[in-house]
């Protein structure tokens, strides 16, 4: 059976849901190891243990490691993958930046954004904004290093009876000319966009800051995560982590609702995989009718106030 | 300082794109090509790092057909210096454009490289970051804002939790995001000035790169299609249609 190294992504506390979503992905592959490259990590390493399918976690406890720098972190990874078949990073922005860097130093070819597991060197992939699949095979003996699409592969659970941490040094040279600086997070106490079950949107109809509050008030009486179309978080409306699309996230959720979207092939490649898709537009001949479950033409701003109304009683 | 930009000819944004009867690959014949988006920013960017004195040349070069020229015209009527392309009719996967891009590197020795984080034709994201580690240099990737001074780069990458800043030592690799600038309009005197600047072609397989391995390709299909849904005509009934599906 293949060995598949899976990297974790965290913030330093929390393991990201995205690590267990790719962990479904890496389990078709092979037999699973962990890795968690992080400074003072020891929460984050004790639940990437519990995730079904982990048979080991590599903890690599270093300050260098406190940020996730590509530069910093790829050499460690490269070591690390010598000992596996398989090495594999969800396709979130953290997963993106770092393993073409690691496929690189090995001198192998990438697989991005896997959404299917066809068999142990074939696997199914989007391109073209989503418009098309390709299915692509890693050729001769050559090791793996894909990333798998988060919104493709259901989370598997964390409780499982915790597999045994190791706490391993790697022996890398890593440079120092690259400095993390900062984050600046927008978070806020709603549900995250890529792990929550219902999604409420607004496009560049809800045409301004002030007015998107009709959609968090929504979507706050829907226990749903906040997302937006580029026009909008173009416009300042809000900012760039609730975009939603080739470009921004990609997610799953059982309810997307969308208003004043057009329905983009950039923007519809990001909500395909939702279980249900609501489109509330004016125009009744926007694309995003074609795609949607359940369509209502009329002016977002008389529909909304009526819908909180109505989803109140 | 020189500014090298990598750009692709992919197909235009806007083109609804088709797979061939075979389901061997996408029609291109009689489909507009363009400058993939993001590469364009990276142009604009380049151009604004010299206009504001802080580079000396801009370079764009591309690997593609010969048919790219059109696309490095684009690029040189937007201001750049003058343009290299890396001729081959065969398909060059990413690892394999970091190497070649790797030879112009040593070449031309820029202390800035700028790519588009993706190219909308095969959305591998791969190229920047593959170059980075070949070079052995810093990457900031996916970036909506820079700021360059002594020989330092402050970049700000869009990242799934907001907004990273990172500073890096030049020379750098940075791959750009759709916010970073807006690109300039081409004029007609633009074009004509354009057709005047200096364009190299080098055959691909002359510049002497060790060939990766690249992904066999077996096939394209249409992603599934969502079946059409209902419209309803109220918000009663919008809410009684959410009830039905059970998502409420
Ligand atoms: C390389 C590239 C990558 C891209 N990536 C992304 C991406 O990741 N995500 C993304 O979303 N886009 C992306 N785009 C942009 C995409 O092509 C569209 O421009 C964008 O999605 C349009 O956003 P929108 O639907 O909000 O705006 P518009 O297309 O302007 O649509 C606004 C809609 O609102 C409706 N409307 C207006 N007022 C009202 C009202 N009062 N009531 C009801 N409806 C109303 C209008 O009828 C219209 O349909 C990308 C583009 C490129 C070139």
């Amino acid at each position: 059976m293949a060995t598949v190294l899976l990297l974790a992504e965290h913030d330093g506390e929390t393991l990201n849901v995205s690590t267990a979503r790719a962990m479904r992905c890496a389990m078709a592959l092979g037999e699973v190891d962990v890795v968690v490259l992080g400074a003072g990590t020891d929460g984050v390493a004790e639940q990437a243990s519990r995730l079904e399918g982990a048979r080991r976690v590599l903890h690599v406890d270093r300050p260098e490691n406190a940020h996730p720098v590509a530069a910093v972190m790829a050499p460690q990874l490269a070591s690390l993958a010598s000992e596996y078949d398989v090495l594999l990073a969800p396709s979130s922005t953290f997963g993106r930046d770092i393993l073409p860097r690691v496929a690189a130093l090995l001198g192998v070819p990438q697989i991005s954004d896997i959404m299917e597991v066809i068999d142990e060197r074939t696997f199914k992939r989007p391109i073209y904004a989503g418009n098309v699949i390709t299915t692509v095979r890693v050729p001769g003996d050559c090791k793996i290093i894909g990333t798998a699409r988060i919104a493709s592969f259901a989370a598997v659970a964390g409780a499982q009876a915790p597999a045994a941490v190791e706490s391993i040094q790697v022996e890398a040279d890593l440079p120092t000319d690259t400095v993390w600086i900062g984050l600046e997070a927008s978070g806020g106490d709603r549900p995250d966009l890529q792990s929550a079950n219902r999604v409420v949107a607004g496009g560049r109809g809800i045409g301004s800051k002030e007015n998107f509050d009709l959609i968090f008030r929504l979507a706050d009486r829907l226990g749903a995560a906040v997302g937006a179309s580029r026009a909008a978080v173009d416009a300042g409306y809000v900012p760039n982590d609730m975009q939603i699309g080739q470009t921004g996230k990609i997610i799953a959720p059982d309810l997307y609702i969308a208003f004043g979207i057009s329905g983009a092939i950039q923007h519809m490649t990001g909500i395909k995989d939702a279980g249900v898709i609501v489109a509330i537009n004016k125009d009744g001949e926007a694309p995003i009718f074609e795609a949607a479950d359940i369509g209502l033409v009329g002016d977002l701003f008389q529909i909304l106030p009526e819908l909180e109304k109505a989803l109140g009683d | 300082m020189k500014v090298l930009v990598g750009i692709k000819r992919v197909i235009d944004y806007n083109v609804r794109v088709q797979i061939n009867r075979e389901g061997t690959d996408v029609v291109k014949e009689g489909v507009k090509m363009s400058i993939n988006p993001f590469d364009e920013i990276a142009v604009e960017a380049a151009l604004r790092i010299r206009e504001a004195g802080q580079a000396d040349e801009v370079i764009v070069a591309t690997i593609g057909p010969g048919a790219a020229q059109q696309q490095l015209r684009t690029a040189l009527a937007m201001g750049a210096d003058r343009a290299i392309l890396l001729e081959t009719d065969r398909e060059i996967q990413p690892l394999a454009a970091a190497r070649a891009l790797m030879k112009l590197v040593e070449k031309e020795q820029p202390g800035l490289v700028l790519l588009g984080k993706q190219a909308i034709d095969d959305d591998a994201n791969q190229v920047g970051q593959m170059l980075a580690a070949q070079w052995d240099r810093p990457q900031a990737t996916f970036i909506s804002g820079l700021d360059l001074s002594d020989g330092k780069l402050k970049a700000v990458r869009e990242v799934d939790a907001g907004l990273e800043t990172v500073e890096v030592s030049l020379p750098a690799v940075l791959t750009v995001d759709l916010r970073l600038n807006e690109p300039r309009f081409v004029k007609m005197p633009d074009i004509m000035k354009a057709k005047r600047k200096p364009l190299e072609t080098i055959a691909f397989d002359s510049i002497g790169i060790d060939m990766p391995p690249q992904l066999e390709n077996l096939g394209y299909e249409a992603p599934p299609k969502r079946s059409g849904g209902v419209r309803v005509d109220s918000v009663e009934a919008l809410v009684a249609a959410l009830n039905d599906k059970g998502v409420l």
